[in-house]
């Protein structure tokens, strides 16, 4: 296969990957990774065409751009072998038309003099067209990739440009410019990354069972799902509990949002739901009908702020109580009681509710916090319906925040005896049990991790700065 | 919320969800509303495997809308059969469109068959938490 350059971002540095192999999936493109390093924005691929690199990285939110491959090196004399090594054939194409011919140094720089010197360097190329800085009809770039503060390139490419990103939909949907927001909306960039990974397309059905103020379905919109979400808080989806923006007056709601980016047409509309109580249907055993969601995303909730609770009474409802209930749930005034929800009880229904409402092959990506603790960095929640597709890691300071992403595999791959269960789990809510020795740690880190994502919002210090990409 | 969305919906209480008398929820009081959009062929032809058709059409009599056609429609009915480039929506598809994407229940209930709990939909969204005697 032909071998293409992608320039990355240096930023969620362990995302890149499986954000690279999920937009060659859902463009149903076949791509090998040839070179690939945590700490380098440079990563070459394997793809059939230039028609498909150009179509898989448009969307794709953590790179620049692709190029098909020219050569490379770790000093110029090798890049210049390998470039008349792989390349001369080419040559002869580009030798008439207008182009451009650039420099892009990755933590170093060179004096205007020196890089005109490193474009002259190729002039073997042959190229007589025109130069053209603007509405060049052929692009070259050469790479520098240095480690951090040495004078010299650690290795080096030249590349055809074939493709631009879709990094710009960060700018876009920047929370600063939204509409409707609250204080937990993600940055945009993460919830964009967040539908590319759970593969969100065209002619798709996706779900949010924690939805707020709508930026994951928003996200998947934008890629041409169509979207639909829930919240406990009915006041998040109709938007008369406020937004966090300062001074912002007016109504504003999840549905304004949609039409302040033109996707109105992809937003099915809300509801207000509990996810251990949802009203969404789930598998009917020995029917035609299986899954119909083809995605679902979501950031549960486990902030301070946002409480961990669902609705039920705090203990079993004595009859005075219930009838009390009973006779007052139609009052516009009635507030249905709350009880406490253990997170990895709650971490299962969300497997459970996957296992059972996901179309095969549907994906399932979930963000989940741990503490920085060797043990618990371990435990991955698995129910025997899903496979893990990728685990990306977002680190904090003494925690991290993981987003992990689950294919629903298809019944002919699933044991009888585990879609049962996930029917079962699905239809009577079997719970976690807590005192599972691995859970309870896990548990006790997670209040470490409360107790520090406090500290960090009280400080302001939680998202790392975007720099240097 | 769009109708497309009560294929989906039954009811929250755990004990009816095995009855198949829970779903699909029934319209009362309901009123409508119909907010454009566009045409998604895409996603229509995706959608209609998923659908459960017989209670969609349950749905659409209990609101006295055009009546739907009595077996599910496939994807190339999706399409006007017609040569060329592009890809012309057929009538069936527009009017499925008008149906499950366009046509929304503004304010009423959802009636569960089986416990007979009723659902309210206020401004476009439903509510589906339980009261504290039925959690
Ligand atoms: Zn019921």
């Amino acid at each position: 296969m032909p071998e293409y350059l992608v320039r990355l971002v240096q930023v969620h540095e362990s995302f890149r990957k499986a954000e690279l192999q999920a937009l060659a999936d859902v463009a149903g493109i076949k791509i090998d990774f040839i070179s690939y390093d945590e700490d380098s924005p440079f990563c070459v691929v394997g793809l059939p065409s230039d028609n498909a690199a150009r179509t898989m990285i448009s969307r794709g939110i953590l790179s620049h751009g692709i190029y098909e491959l020219w050569g490379e090196g770790s000093t110029y004399d090798n890049l210049h072998a390998s470039v008349r090594k792989r390349s001369s054939e080419k040559w002869s194409l580009y030798h008439e038309i207008p182009f451009r011919f650039t420099l892009d140094s990755f933590r170093g720089s060179r004096k205007p003099a020196d890089q005109r010197g490193i474009v002259d360097s190729f002039s073997y190329l042959g190229f007589m067209g025109p130069i053209r800085m603007k509405e060049a009809e052929v692009s070259f770039k050469v790479f520098e990739d240095y480690d951090n503060k040495a004078s010299e390139p650690k290795h080096l490419y030249l590349g055809r440009f074939i493709g631009e990103s879709g990094r710009q939909a960060k700018t876009t949907y920047d929370l600063k410019k939204r509409h409707y927001i609250s204080t937990t909306s993600m940055d945009a960039e993460l919830a964009l990354l967040t539908a590319n990974i759970a593969l969100a397309a065209t002619g798709k059905l996706f779900y949010d069972p924690f939805m707020g103020t709508g930026g994951f379905p928003i996200a998947c919109a934008h890629f041409g799902a169509l979207v639909t979400g829930s919240d406990i808080d009915g006041r998040s989806i109709r938007g008369t509990g406020g937004s966090a923006r300062k001074g912002q007056t007016g109504k504003y709601d999840v549905a304004g949002n949609f039409k302040q980016y033109g996707t109105e047409s992809h937003y099915l509309g809300a509801f207000i739901s509990d996810l251990t109580n949802t009203p969404l249907r789930g598998l009917i055993l020995g029917s035609e009908h299986g899954g119909y969601l083809d995605g679902i995303i979501c950031d549960p909730p486990y902030g301070i702020r946002e409480g961990l609770k669902v609705l039920g009474p705090r203990e079993q409802l004595g009859e005075v109580e219930r009838a009390t209930h009973r006779d007052r749930y139609k009052e516009p005034t009635y507030i249905p009681p709350k009880r406490p929800y253990s997170f990895i009880a709650m971490l299962d229904d969300i497997l459970a509710f996957a296992a059972s409402t996901l179309v095969e092959n549907g994906r399932l990506s979930m963000w989940m916090p741990t503490a920085n603790d060797d043990d618990i960095e371990l435990i991955i929640p698995t129910h025997p319906c899903l496979e893990i597709a990728s685990v990306c890691v977002q680190p904090f300071n003494k925690w991290s925040r993981r987003l992990l992403t689950y294919r629903r595999l298809p019944d002919s791959e699933v044991s009888q005896e585990a879609l049962l269960l996930a029917k079962k789990e699905y239809d009577k809510g079997v719970k976690a049990d807590d005192l599972n020795a691995f859970r309870r740690k896990y548990f006790e880190g997670f209040k470490e991790y409360q107790r520090l994502q406090e500290a960090a919002r009280a400080t302001n210090d939680i998202v790392p700065e975007d720099t240097n990409t | 919320m769009k109708l497309l969305t009560l294929n989906f919906l039954t009811c929250a209480i755990k004990s009816c969800k095995s009855s198949p008398a829970s779903f699909p929820l029934h319209p009362r009081d309901a009123t409508l509303e119909i907010i454009e959009s566009d045409l998604n062929l895409a996603f229509l032809r995706n959608i209609l495997p998923r659908l459960m058709w017989s209670e969609l059409c349950t749905i659409t009599r209990e609101l006295g809308l055009p009546a739907l056609p009595e077996t599910v429609p496939t994807g190339e009915d999706m399409v006007e059969k017609k040569e060329g480039e592009e890809e012309v929506a057929s009538q069936t598809a527009k009017d499925l469109h008008r149906v499950l994407l366009e046509t929304g229940i503004r304010e009423g209930g959802l009636v569960c068959g089986n416990c007979g709990h009723e659902y309210k939909v206020l401004e476009g969204v439903g509510n589906f938490l339980l009261p504290g005697h039925l959690v």
